[in-house]
């Protein structure tokens, strides 16, 4: 016998081991989320995908889908919670959506617009960050990095090479590239590994295709992130 | 019942979202039945008076911005954040990259070019903030219409629902950040 669990009322059914959000997923129904990728092992840090399940305050990437939970998704209360952690992933780094290559298919961008997240009504703090354009192929903006570890994850656990970390604690947690000098351009990544196509903002870029889509026309331009999906499974789909 | 009165002003922008605001087309002569403008570039009146509702487009870079911005706040019932870069400073917050300092001598003593710089210090000219700040950062700001610029479409729902007083809902094609 198949066993469920609910959100927001919708039975959704579950296997055993699986999280809240695998069988969400599974089941089509959409819970906001930025760190979490299904081929991933789940990271649990940006906390978009928090819900309430049986009254408690989880993540539903990384806790367990049980028997006959009570889980709240969409509530005015977790709507709230989940504008103020948008709105403080967009203040701590230096997001200027109109001078943004990725902007129109950023995943960061989208949660926000699914949420109906107006704008960030917090102090900016607009901490210096620099750009590292050094490998030929791809550019790394330190400024719009939302501290996912995608990257991390995808090159550790997909192309075996482990060139990036994040160093640092709290505030001060940041992404490092593994080279001597530091820049990604003294490593052996290559624009055909994962870790080049799993970044949900324009964090890690793809050079030479800037803007190539006009706007309208761009991934999340006319439907939401729920209907569309995350930006790694159409940017695995894209055809050139 | 007296019309509302709406005053618009551009600080550090574009004028972008002012052409996006124009961009409401033949709407515009329906709400011109309904409001009286106050101080806008499309009145060309230069003080503000009592009013309604006050669209800030631009962030503050200068110390002008920061006294039209606190003169719009005292006369207006509701401040509106129109755009990104009175959302979140935008493109000219680009530079709180740099320091003050580094940015006029990149500009005018050491930039490509430049001969005998030297920094513009007439006392005309507004002083520069140390870095650009988003309206809501110097003010008490009310709404928010994102967008570089929101669409003429979402200008108009966005005055619709403030007018009527309904609360603002955009639908999902016109709310975005650039």
């Amino acid at each position: 016998m198949t066993a469920y669990f609910q959100i927001d009322g919708v039975p959704i059914p579950f296997e055993s081991g699986q999280t809240i959000m695998d069988a969400a997923l599974a089941a089509g129904q959409y819970i906001p989320h930025l760190c979490h990728n299904p081929e991933f092992r789940p990271h649990g840090s940006c906390r978009v995908c928090t819900v309430r399940a049986d009254g408690r305050f989880v993540a539903a990437c990384t806790f367990p889908a049980s028997e006959g939970a009570k889980v709240e998704c969409a509530s005015d209360e977790l709507r709230e919670l989940r504008n103020g952690l948008l709105q403080m992933l967009f203040v701590e780094g230096n997001h200027v959506c109109p001078g943004c290559e990725k902007s129109g298919a950023c995943q960061l961008q989208a949660v926000a617009y699914y949420c109906e997240m107006l704008a960030p009504e917090l102090p900016h703090f607009f901490p210096r960050r620099h750009v590292d354009a050094s490998h030929p192929d791809l550019a790394i903006d330190y400024g719009r990095c939302i501290l996912c570890e995608l990257c991390v994850r995808a090159s550790r656990e997909v192309d075996g090479k482990s060139i990036f970390a994040i160093g640092g604690r709290g505030i001060k947690a940041h992404l490092l590239v593994d080279s001597p000098s530091g820049k990604l351009g003294d490593t052996d990544m290559s624009v055909h590994d994962k870790a080049a196509h799993v970044c949900p903002v324009g964090a890690i870029l793809i050079k030479h295709r800037g803007y190539d889509r006009p706007i309208g026309q761009r991934l999340y331009d006319q439907r939401p992130v729920s209907v569309v999906g995350d930006v790694i499974q159409a940017e695995e789909t894209r055809d050139d | 019942m007296t019309r509302p009165r709406i005053a618009t002003a551009s600080l550090a922008g574009c004028f972008g979202c002012h052409m996006s605001f124009l961009d409401i087309d033949e709407r515009l002569f329906e709400l011109v039945r309904h409001v009286d403008f106050d101080r806008t570039p499309l009145t060309d009146i230069k003080a503000i008076g009592p009013c309604d509702v006050g669209l800030i487009e631009g962030g503050c870079a200068n110390a002008e911005n920061v006294e039209v911005l606190r003169a719009f706040r005292q006369q207006c019932k509701a401040l509106v954040a129109l755009g990104a870069c009175a959302i979140n400073g935008g493109i000219p917050a680009m530079r709180n990259q740099f320091s003050l300092q580094e940015i006029l001598a990149e500009s005018y003593l050491d930039g490509m070019g430049l001969d005998q710089g030297q920094i513009p210090n007439d006392p005309e000219i507004p002083l520069l903030l140390d870095k650009v700040y988003p309206i809501h950062e110097v003010v008490q700001v009310d709404h928010f219409l994102p967008g570089c610029p929101p669409s003429g479409d979402a200008i108009w729902t966005f005055l619709q629902e403030l007018l009527s007083g309904q609360a603002i809902r955009l639908p999902y094609t016109q709310i975005h950040y650039d």
